[in-house]
């Protein structure tokens, strides 16, 4: 659906979009990641084209977003709804005139925007809110009327600028679940930017890091999380190794899902007859997987021994470094 | 004494009110058309703006600074001929509109101009991600959200028009500045001076508490 090949661009001599890759299939839920100031958010308007970049291919539908000009770029932009960080909506009017917005620029017909403006505030599930100002409504309500102006014309896609970024934890995770049922209902293909990391294991399928300017890497979020590249954990905000050990050998352990439950730990204890310390571990969920990481610590004269054990019984492992 | 300036109040101030009126009502509604076409041009050529075009912003912006830069009276005087050439003559009220439209529209699009610079950009990103056209974006969207803030203006350009047609007064157009300065400062009748003044406090406060309630219910 969205083909972007050796994307570059500029501002002056800063290089904010370097050589980007991707590609964006119809249903996916695409997550773009990164600390601010890495280009996420000017990669995400090159696909509607409100940013326009300097070399390289976007292709939307096949066709390359540059080439666009005048009443075309306005055309091709129905299909594609976009939501904002701070909802963006008009704040004298209210939620149900700034639904019909887009409709009117569209100059539909009223009977038509009235039933349309219905069906959308239903859909976002704030119908009671049909006439009240955005500066009655909580964070998470403005974003409803956000996305049911996004959706008016019904698009193909929706992309998402830190949609959730101004909003509490659980109002973030009602909205995203409200994103997960647009994605799968009305089968709207949804490119999301955020720097918050929960996001995109809420939702997204896939996932690419950017740091400045370059997607360092990308893929199925699980594969992503459970290979657990240094820029993720930088994001993270784990590559403090302060709590760890600084004696022996520190090792760190992902697994998926089937692993979690299978004794893991015990199993490793018995067949190695070692003595081993748990130092770190965390589970947790991505969309419906579940992902486990542990760090333990051994006697460095018996990390052969461990190591072998790992490769035989196929694990992710990594040696971490020692605490201070 | 007392009922003579009575008299005079009635005779004298009165009529000039309505002078005074006339040419704050012209005056303002002239230059709220001209300022909201000359706002919009400058939102839109601004580099930051919906089509940018250096040339034709920084010409115009620079008009509007040297006009601004003109003290009232001095502007007057300077555009006689100018006035003469469009109303005929440079004595009275219609001759007096013209300099106060010239120096009412250049303040009065700096007050529009910096009110819907003020309208949310995201709020913009957003309409041209739905496919707003850019006259869409200005009439239905920017324009809209920027009214109680132009409203708040127009208020506080009505009053300094107000003050303006006083010192057109200095120079024959009539109207309270006009009573004000003959009786009170060459003839010294205070009963004129201070009425005048008075009847000046009144419209200023009429015209302000107008303007917040329209700003309150606007907004």
């Amino acid at each position: 659906m969205i083909k972007i090949t050796n994307l570059s661009k500029s501002f002056g001599e800063l290089k904010v979009l370097d050589d980007i890759n991707l590609n964006i299939k119809s249903g996916d839920i695409y997550g773009l990641i990164g600390q601010s100031g890495a280009g996420k958010s000017t990669l995400l308007r090159c696909i509607n084209g409100l940013e326009t970049y300097d070399s390289g291919t976007l292709k939307v539908e096949n066709l390359e977003v540059k080439d666009y000009e005048g009443k075309e770029i306005r055309k091709f932009r129905k299909d594609i709804g976009m939501i904002f960080q701070h909802f963006s909506l008009m704040e004298r009017k209210t939620a149900y005139q700034n639904i019909a917005l887009p409709l009117e620029c569209w100059g539909y017909k009223n009977d038509e925007i009235d039933r349309r403006v219905r069906e959308l505030l239903n859909l976002v599930g704030i119908e009671e809110k049909i006439d009240v100002k955005p500066r009655c409504l909580s964070g998470g309500q403005k974003q409803r009327v956000a996305i049911a102006r996004a959706l008016a014309l019904k698009p193909k896609m929706l992309l998402c600028d830190e949609a959730t970024s101004a909003l509490d934890p659980r109002t973030m995770k009602s909205i995203l679940s409200l994103l997960r049922e647009i994605n799968e209902k009305l089968d709207i293909t949804i490119v999301v930017v955020t720097h918050q990391m929960p996001v995109i294991k809420q939702v997204c399928n896939k996932v690419a890091v950017l740091d400045k300017g370059e997607i360092v890497v990308k893929g199925e979020v699980g594969e992503v999380f459970l290979n657990q590249p240094d820029v993720l954990r930088k994001l993270l905000g784990e590559e403090d190794n302060n709590e760890l050990p600084c004696e022996g050998v520190n090792v760190r352990i992902t697994y998926s899902r089937e692993e979690v439950g299978s004794a893991l730990l015990a199993r490793m204890a018995r067949s190695l007859d070692l003595d081993f310390s748990l130092v770190w571990g965390k589970l947790e969920k991505y969309r419906e997987d579940t992902l486990g990481s542990i760090v333990i610590n051994i006697d460095q004269k018996n990390e052969s021994i461990l190591f072998n054990y790992l490769n035989d019984i196929n694990l992710n492992w990594e040696v971490m470094e020692n605490g201070p | 004494m007392g009922h003579n300036n009575l008299e005079l109040l009635t005779q004298i101030v009165i009529p000039e009110l309505g002078k005074t009126l006339y040419m704050v009502a012209f005056s303002t509604l002239l230059s709220t058309i001209f300022g909201f076409g000359l706002a919009i041009l400058l939102v839109i050529t601004d580099e930051n703006g919906l089509s940018p075009n250096k040339l034709f912003y920084q010409a115009l912006d620079t008009i509007i600074n040297i006009v601004r830069s003109f003290p009232f009276i001095i502007l007057i005087v300077a555009l006689i001929p100018f006035t003469r050439l469009i109303v005929g003559t440079s004595i009275g009220s219609n001759a007096a509109i013209v300099p106060l439209v010239i120096a009412g529209s250049s303040f009065i699009t700096r007050i529009i101009e910096s009110s819907l610079k003020e309208v949310d950009n995201g709020l913009i990103e957003a309409a041209k991600s739905f496919g707003a056209s850019n006259f869409q974006i200005i009439f239905k969207i920017m324009i809209v959200e920027a009214i109680p803030s132009i409203v708040s203006g127009i208020t506080f350009a009505i009053i300094l028009l107000l003050g303006a047609t006083a010192m057109a007064g200095a120079v024959g157009a009539g109207g309270l500045g006009t009573v004000a300065l003959t009786y009170g400062y060459q003839v010294f009748n205070d009963t004129i001076m201070y009425g005048t003044v008075i009847i000046l406090i009144i419209i200023v406060q009429v015209i302000q508490t107008t303007g917040n309630i329209l700003y309150r219910k606007l907004s």
